[in-house]
C-alpha cells in the first residue's frame, strides 16, 4: 500500500514544491510553462499507454490533441446568431447548451458553453479514434507508423484549409473556461497558481487512471498484445477490441489536453496539428522508457518546461530529433532504463560470485 | 509539408469546372500528372530499394530527394548546371553511405519501431540542417532549356520542355536500375541479399555493404529527382515529409518492393491529382495522396499489382 503511494506523494510533493519555491523566489511566471508543460503530459502518458503498453506506434496523436482543442475553440467562438432560426441551434439553446457573449469588437456573440463544447470535442474524439482505430490498428510497422502519420496529416491540413478553423492564423480570442464557480481555466496572471493545480490535479487523475488500467486485467492483455500478438491471441485476449480501447482511451486524453490547454492559452494555432509535434510526443514517451508511465511523465514535464521556455532556441525540432536518434540507438529501454543501476551494482560486486 | 505550387503551364489553362474539358486541357493535365507521378514513381523506387535490402521503410527518403535539388542549386554559382547536377548527385550519395554507416549499420537486429523513429530522427535532423544551411527560402534551379514561358507543343497542348526533361529522366532511370539489378553482378548480388539474406551470407555476399550500397542509391536517384524536378515545383527545406508520404503511398500501391508496381502506381497517383485539381480545393490536394493510402491500407494492403499470396508471408 505505502509503495503504491510513493510515486504520486513524491509527485504531488515536488508540484507543491515548485509552486513555493517559485512564490518565494518570486518567479511566478515558471508556472505558466509548468502549466502548459502539464496538459503536454497528459497527452504523452496517454500515449505511452498505446505506445508502451499495446505496443503500437502512433504519430498521429497531435491530431486527437488539435481536433479537441480546436472544436472546443471554434464551438466556444464562432457565432451562432444567423443561424438561430435552425431547429438545431433552437433545440441546443433550449437545453441551456449556448451562452451570449460580446466578442473584442463589442458585436453580440451567441455561443455553446465551455462545459458542451467540451463534452462535444472529447467524443467527437474519441469518436474518431474510434473509426479510425478499426481498421489502422490492424496493420503494423510500417503501415501502422504511415497510417498514423497519414491521419495527422489530413487534421493538419484540413484545419489549415478552413475558414471555420480559422486557417494558418487558428482561432483567438478562446474565452475561459469555467470549471465551477470559482475554478476557471484562463491565461490571466491572477489565476496562475490556480490553474497550475488544474493542470496538475488532470494529470494526477489521468496517471491514476492509467496505473489502475495497467496493473488490471486490461494492463495484462495489452503487456501479452505487446510480447506477441500470435500468443496472446492463442490463450485467448482479444487483441483487437484491447488494442482498440487503448487507442481511444489515449485520444481522449489527447482531446482533453488539447480543450484545456486552448481554454488556458485562449488561442490555437495549426502548429499544434503539425506532424512535429505528433513525433515529438513519440520522442518523448520514446526518452521515458516506452512501457513507463513514470518515465514518460518526468521526461515529458521536463523536456516541455525546457523547450517552452525556448531553452532550445531555433533548435527546437532538431533537439527532438536528436534525442529520438540517440534514445533509440543507445538507450532504446529509455534513459531512466539505461542499466546504470546493473552497471553500478556488478562494478561493485566482485566477479564471479 | 509539400505543397505543389502548380506551375505556370498548366495554371494558365485555368481550374474550368466544366465538365467537359476539352482535349487540349486533357492533355494537359495528363503532362502534369505525368510529371508529378514520375517523381512520386522514383521517391517509391527508392522506398523499395531500401526495403528489399533490409526491410526498412527509410523515412528520410523524401529528404534526399530536397537535399539534391538544394545542394545542386548552391553549386551552380560556381559551376555549370550539368556539372553541379552531377556533383549534388554524388555529394548527396555519400550523405546516404554515411546515414547508413554512422546510424544502421551496427545494429544488431534492430525491432521495426525502433528503427522507424531511427529514420524519422534522421529526417528531421536532415531538415533542420537544410533549414539552418539554406533558410526558409524557396529556391530552384533554372529551367535546362529555354525559361518558364518556353513551350512545346505536343497534340494541341502546351508543354514545359522541362516536363520532358522530368520525364525522360525518370524513364531513363527506371531503365537503367532495371539493367543494373538484372545484369550486374552487383545488382544480383543485391536481389540475393534481398530474396535470402542468410543464403546471400552462405554465397559469400558481403551483406552489409549491400545494405550501404541500397542507401547509396537510392540517395543517388533521389536528389537526381529533386535536381529535375526543381526548376518546377521549387525546392525548399520542407519537401521531404510530403515526397515521403507520396513516395510511401505509391510504393503501398505498387506493392511494397514491386519497382515496377511503383511505376504504374505513381503515373496513376500524378494522374489522380493532376485531373483532381478541377473537383477539388488545391488546399486538399496533400489530402488526397494520403485518403488514398489509408484506403490501400485498409482494403489492399499487398498493392495493387500485389499477389495476397506473397504478402502474406509479410507481416504488415
Amino acid at each position: 500500500m505505502m509503495k503504491k503511494l510513493l510515486a504520486p506523494l513524491i509527485l504531488v510533493a515536488f508540484l507543491v514544491g515548485i509552486q513555493l519555491l517559485c512564490r518565494w523566489t518570486d518567479t511566478l511566471y515558471y508556472l505558466t510553462q509548468m502549466t502548459m508543460a502539464g496538459y503536454y503530459s497528459l497527452l504523452v502518458i496517454g500515449l505511452c499507454l498505446v505506445m508502451g503498453y499495446a505496443g503500437q506506434i502512433s504519430l498521429g496523436h497531435a491530431g486527437f490533441f488539435a481536433i479537441g482543442g480546436y472544436l472546443s475553440a471554434a464551438l466556444t467562438t464562432r457565432n451562432l446568431l444567423p443561424f438561430q432560426k435552425t431547429f438545431l441551434v433552437k433545440a441546443l439553446s433550449s437545453a441551456g447548451l449556448l451562452i451570449s457573449g460580446q466578442d473584442i469588437y463589442g458585436e453580440k456573440l451567441l455561443v455553446v458553453t465551455p462545459w458542451a463544447a467540451c463534452i462535444a470535442a472529447v467524443l467527437i474524439a474519441a469518436t474518431i479514434a474510434f473509426l479510425i482505430g478499426i481498421p489502422v490498428l490492424k496493420l503494423k510497422g510500417h503501415y501502422l507508423a504511415m497510417a498514423t502519420l497519414g491521419f495527422g496529416i489530413i487534421i493538419y491540413r484540413v484545419v489549415l484549409a478552413s475558414s471555420y478553423f480559422g486557417g494558418a492564423d487558428g482561432i483567438s480570442a478562446v474565452p475561459s473556461f469555467k470549471l465551477l464557480p470559482g475554478l476557471t481555466v484562463n491565461g490571466s496572471t491572477s489565476d496562475r497558481v490556480q490553474n497550475y493545480y488544474i493542470a496538475w490535479t488532470l494529470v494526477l487523475f489521468g496517471m491514476f487512471l492509467l496505473r489502475n488500467l495497467i496493473n488490471s486485467r486490461v494492463g495484462r492483455a495489452l503487456r501479452a498484445i505487446h510480447g506477441s500478438e500470435k500468443a496472446a491471441e492463442s490463450i485467448g485476449v482479444d487483441i483487437a477490441r484491447y488494442k482498440l480501447y487503448s487507442f481511444v482511451l489515449s485520444a481522449v486524453f489527447a482531446a482533453v489536453a488539447g480543450v484545456f490547454l486552448t481554454h488556458y492559452n485562449g488561442s490555437i494555432g495549426p502548429s499544434e496539428a503539425s506532424v512535429m509535434k505528433s513525433i515529438r510526443y513519440v520522442a518523448i514517451v520514446a526518452v521515458g522508457g516506452m512501457s513507463h508511465i513514470w518515465g514518460a511523465l518526468f521526461m515529458s514535464v521536463i523536456l516541455n518546461f525546457l523547450s517552452l521556455r525556448g531553452v532550445f532556441g531555433s533548435y527546437d525540432d532538431a533537439v527532438f530529433g536528436v534525442i529520438l536518434i540517440l534514445i533509440m540507438l543507445f538507450a532504446p529501454n529509455g534513459i531512466l532504463r539505461i542499466g546504470l543501476g546493473a552497471k553500478l551494482k556488478s562494478f561493485f560486486q566482485p566477479k564471479g560470485e | 509539408m509539400f505543397c505543389c505550387g502548380w506551375p505556370a503551364w498548366s495554371s494558365h489553362a485555368g481550374l474550368s469546372a466544366d465538365f467537359f474539358m476539352t482535349f487540349e486541357l486533357f492533355i494537359q493535365y495528363l503532362f502534369a500528372g505525368i510529371t508529378y507521378g514520375s517523381i512520386y514513381a522514383i521517391v517509391a523506387i527508392g522506398f523499395n530499394i531500401i526495403y528489399n535490402t533490409t526491410g526498412i521503410i527509410n523515412f528520410a527518403q523524401g529528404e534526399f530527394v530536397m537535399l539534391g535539388g538544394m545542394i545542386s542549386i548552391s553549386l551552380l554559382s560556381f559551376m555549370p548546371l550539368p556539372l553541379a547536377i552531377v556533383l549534388a548527385v554524388g555529394i548527396t550519395m555519400v550523405v546516404g553511405a554515411l546515414i547508413e554507416i554512422v546510424f544502421i549499420r551496427w545494429l544488431d537486429t534492430p525491432s521495426v519501431l525502433r528503427m522507424i523513429i531511427i529514420t524519422i530522427g534522421i529526417s528531421i535532423l536532415i531538415r533542420e540542417a537544410a533549414l539552418f544551411i539554406w533558410g526558409e527560402n524557396v529556391r530552384s534551379l533554372p529551367y535546362f532549356v529555354g525559361n518558364e514561358i518556353t513551350t512545346v507543343g505536343i497534340l494541341g497542348a502546351r508543354v514545359s520542355p522541362q516536363v520532358l526533361w522530368v520525364i525522360g529522366s525518370c524513364c531513363v532511370m527506371v531503365l537503367v536500375l532495371n539493367i543494373f539489378f538484372r545484369s550486374t553482378s552487383v545488382g544480383r548480388e543485391m536481389r540475393a541479399c534481398s530474396a535470402n539474406r542468410k543464403a546471400a551470407i552462405l554465397c559469400g555476399i558481403n551483406t552489409r555493404n549491400m545494405v550501404t550500397l541500397s542507401f547509396v542509391l537510392s540517395a543517388g536517384i533521389g536528389a537526381l529527382a529533386g535536381c529535375m524536378m526543381s526548376p518546377i515545383t521549387y525546392t525548399q527545406y520542407d519537401n521531404g515529409t510530403g515526397l515521403a508520404i507520396k513516395g510511401f503511398t505509391v510504393a503501398i500501391l505498387g506493392g511494397l518492393g514491386n519497382s515496377g508496381g511503383a511505376v504504374a502506381a505513381g503515373l496513376l497517383l500524378g494522374i489522380i491529382e493532376a485531373f483532381s485539381v478541377s473537383v477539388v480545393p488545391l488546399a486538399f490536394q496533400d489530402a488526397i495522396a494520403i485518403t488514398i493510402l489509408l484506403l490501400i491500407l485498409f482494403i489492399r494492403p499487398h498493392g495493387l499489382f500485389g499477389s495476397k499470396e506473397a504478402a502474406g508471408l509479410r507481416e504488415f
